[in-house]
């Protein structure tokens, strides 16, 4: 965000103790202010509620205050015992789901004398096929709350691509957020810089909560959030290498980086299906049978034998599947090319259990000869249902 | 009468890569008038495609073609000397919003947009410099549109299709396959089916689509598939219960999605309890839509609301 223009809290990244306990001095001398916060940097929100597992009394965000009386020494004391407990520990927040997420990176930050906190977001409304800006004075509180109980503090504005924010467009929500004098000044300013850099970056969303106007009328982000548009990453290489393949579950990595669409879930029947809609739909099926599906698995729509192989691989590592329903219907895909992907990945890793396949659209009788003539044991379906209902039977 | 496209749409092909040349023969073998391709550092040759017709498509032909295809450096000099009205679009995401804009300024009625994975940036940006133009977007990320027995335009098998009564609208492709296959299977077949496409910003919404197949004679009823994400169902739902008086079924896909997770398609996110299966299915029924609990059964929802 500071690259962008966009006004944040001093701060630095520590991944060790000393490191952030090297940072508190700097800070404080900058800033001015003898009060810092240590923060846990993990992928997912959340974090100032989010307790640690191992430390049930640390929070992923932690003001210390010691400096104010203690001075810096003191704040430095501080940091380096909170940093002890969080580095290598396991934060648990609203969006990490129970298993939590390790915390490898800390961030030391300066304090701030906040006078407002509001919420501000750029993102896509789809109605009107651009981007908005979406503010609200209810800042560090959930959107979707303020959004099911007081919808009426949500502003939005549209941005037009052709022209950008308009100067206009940032008084306006600036008044529509009562900020008044160097605050509404800084505000304009600052979502204009918003709003350039979700074009510039690519991003689905930025979202900054809580916006903080400060005590002396100035603007700043003091947390944030983006997402980045992955059809765009291939313009932003800096970007794309910011990701953290630590955080990625190992499957899921692996088929991202074969080009499949994979999703894990808790179930015993893997799919392998092509299309989007096709594959929830193919885990909608089985639910409604009974069953229970392992993952969500779309090949896409050029994928090539290699890749279906990639796919096989990464089903039957699964330890719960205890069956797979292959389920095609060839559009750009091509059936033959499903079935050679299919016969060859068996050839190599073997199978251990039942298979059923449906295949229909291009090329499907080549598909169904390769398979026929390959001699596996595989069992044949009509359609999805009929499909869904073979692999449900066959697996339990 | 059908929607969108029909015997008489000449279609031009932008980006001509493996892709575009595999769909390119089967959409030729299948009858449909294919006059013209772009591609700057080939212009003024020929593609050559030849095969054996696809008996499924355009009747009264004979059993083989031979076609060349003359390749323009521009898509303006090409609908000049063809007098093409629509596009397809193959060409790679990085470049394909920049396709369908040519096709606007080319003025054509019609571009399909069939690439996946294009910026959304990009398309936000098409979809400005297609308001106030008389150019209609279908896509992008999507099969294609098609009228059994007169014009397949995109990657949709065409032995499935059958020319019937019924609309098909779809944001997944190979979900259009499944409606198709069994409207054909129960006799009703189809007037058009159209692949609006899975990306959060398209051309063309389901909004648009319910209103052609409304107004056009010969189609009996439509069949809607949607999924998770965005309110799109919502507002066809909407558009059904007070516009439309022809039956209407429909099938949403992600029941099972769980929430924050993308379903590949940049569009089929759960997010903020918005875009729900259940919310979508609720409007939809609320609208008289008849629901299909499994995609298995999107042709016998269409028997139940013909009634």
């Amino acid at each position: 965000m500071a690259a962008r223009d966009i006004p944040v809290p001093l701060g630095r990244v520590a991944r060790s103790v000393d490191e952030a306990a090297a940072a508190v001095r700097p800070l404080i001398e900058e800033s001015g202010n003898p009060v810092v916060v240590l923060k846990a940097q993990i992928h997912a929100g959340g974090r100032g509620k989010g307790t640690f597992n191992e430390h049930p009394d640390v929070h992923g965000v932690n003001v210390i205050t010691d400096g104010i009386e203690g001075g810096p020494g003191a704040a430095e004391a501080a940091v380096r015992e909170l940093a002890q407990q969080m580095l290598n520990s396991t934060l648990v927040t609203i969006q990490t789901g129970e298993q939590g997420k390790v915390v490898n990176r800390l961030y030391v930050e300066q304090g701030i004398a906040i006078d407002r906190e509001l919420y501000l977001a750029v993102l896509l409304d789809r109605t009107a096929s651009r981007n908005i800006v979406m503010a609200s004075v209810e800042g560090g509180v959930e959107i979707e709350k303020v959004a099911e109980e007081t919808p009426e503090k949500i502003l939005r504005v549209e941005i037009d691509p052709a022209i950008g924010l308009a100067s206009f467009q940032a008084n306006e929500l600036a008044h529509g957020l009562s900020l008044e004098g160097d605050a509404a000044k800084h505000f304009a300013v600052f979502v204009k810089a918003v709003a350039r850099a979700a074009t510039e970056l690519d991003t689905d969303l930025i979202e900054i909560n809580p916006l903080v106007a400060t005590t002396e009328g100035l603007v700043m982000a003091l947390d944030g959030k983006m997402a980045f548009d992955d059809n765009a990453l291939y313009r932003h290489p800096d970007i794309a290498d910011m990701r953290d393949d630590t955080e990625e579950d190992a499957a899921e990595l692996a088929a991202k980086n074969a080009g499949l669409n994979y999703i894990k879930l808790s179930g015993t029947i893997g799919c392998l299906v092509n299309g989007a809609g096709l594959a929830m739909a193919t885990m909608d099926t089985i639910k409604h049978v009974g069953g229970e599906p392992a993952n969500f698995l779309d090949v896409g729509g050029g994928a090539t034998a290699d890749q279906v192989t990639t796919a096989f691989q990464i089903i039957t590592r699964d330890p719960n599947v205890k069956g797979i329903f292959v389920n095609i219907f060839g559009g750009i895909m091509r059936c033959d090319i499903i079935a050679t992907g299919i016969v060859e990945a068996i050839g190599r890793v073997g199978l251990e259990v039942p298979l059923v396949v449906r295949l229909e659209g291009t090329n499907v009788e080549l598909g169904r000869q390769i398979i026929e003539e390959s001699g596996l044991e595989v069992v044949g379906a009509d359609n999805l249902r009929d499909g869904a209902e073979k692999i449900f039977e066959l697996t339990t | 009468m059908s929607v969108l496209v029909d015997e008489n749409t000449k279609v031009l092909v932008q980006g001509l890569g493996r892709t575009g040349q595999f769909h390119t023969d089967k959409a030729i073998a299948y009858g449909t008038q294919m006059v013209g391709a772009v591609h700057p550092s080939r212009a003024g040759t020929e593609f050559h495609f030849e095969g054996e017709t696809d008996h499924s498509g355009v009747p009264e032909r004979d059993d083989s073609y031979s076609v060349d295809l003359p390749i323009f450096a521009t898509l303006k000099e090409a609908v000049a000397a063809t007098g093409a009205n629509a596009s397809v679009v193959y060409v790679p995401p990085p470049f394909a919003a920049d396709a369908v804009m040519e096709a606007v300024a080319a003025g054509l009625e019609l571009v399909v947009a069939i690439t996946e994975g294009i910026p959304v940036a990009d398309m936000i940006e098409a979809k400005r410099y297609l308001q106030g133009s008389g150019t209609r977007l279908i896509g992008p990320n999507c099969p294609g549109v098609i009228t059994p027995g007169e014009c397949k335009i995109g990657i949709m098998p065409g032995y499935i299709h059958q020319r019937g009564r019924i609309g098909v609208i779809s944001r997944s492709g190979t979900l259009t396959y499944e409606a198709v296959h069994q409207l054909t299977l129960l006799g009703l077949g189809q007037t058009t089916a159209v692949g609006i496409g899975g990306d959060p910003v398209s051309g063309t919404s389901f909004v648009d689509c319910l209103r052609m197949f409304q107004d056009d004679d010969e189609t009996d009823g439509v069949v809607m598939i949607g999924e998770i994400g965005g309110a799109a169902e919502e507002e066809a739902a909407e558009f059904v219960k007070s516009e439309m008086s022809k039956p209407v079924a429909g099938f949403i896909a992600g029941t099972t999605a769980p929430a924050g997770k993308r379903m590949g398609h940049a569009g089929a996110i759960v997010s903020g309890g918005i875009g729900t299966a259940v919310a979508k299915i609720e409007a939809m029924t609320a609208a008289g839509i008849v629901i299909a609990e499994t995609p298995s059964d999107m042709g016998e929802a269409m028997v139940r609301a013909l009634g």
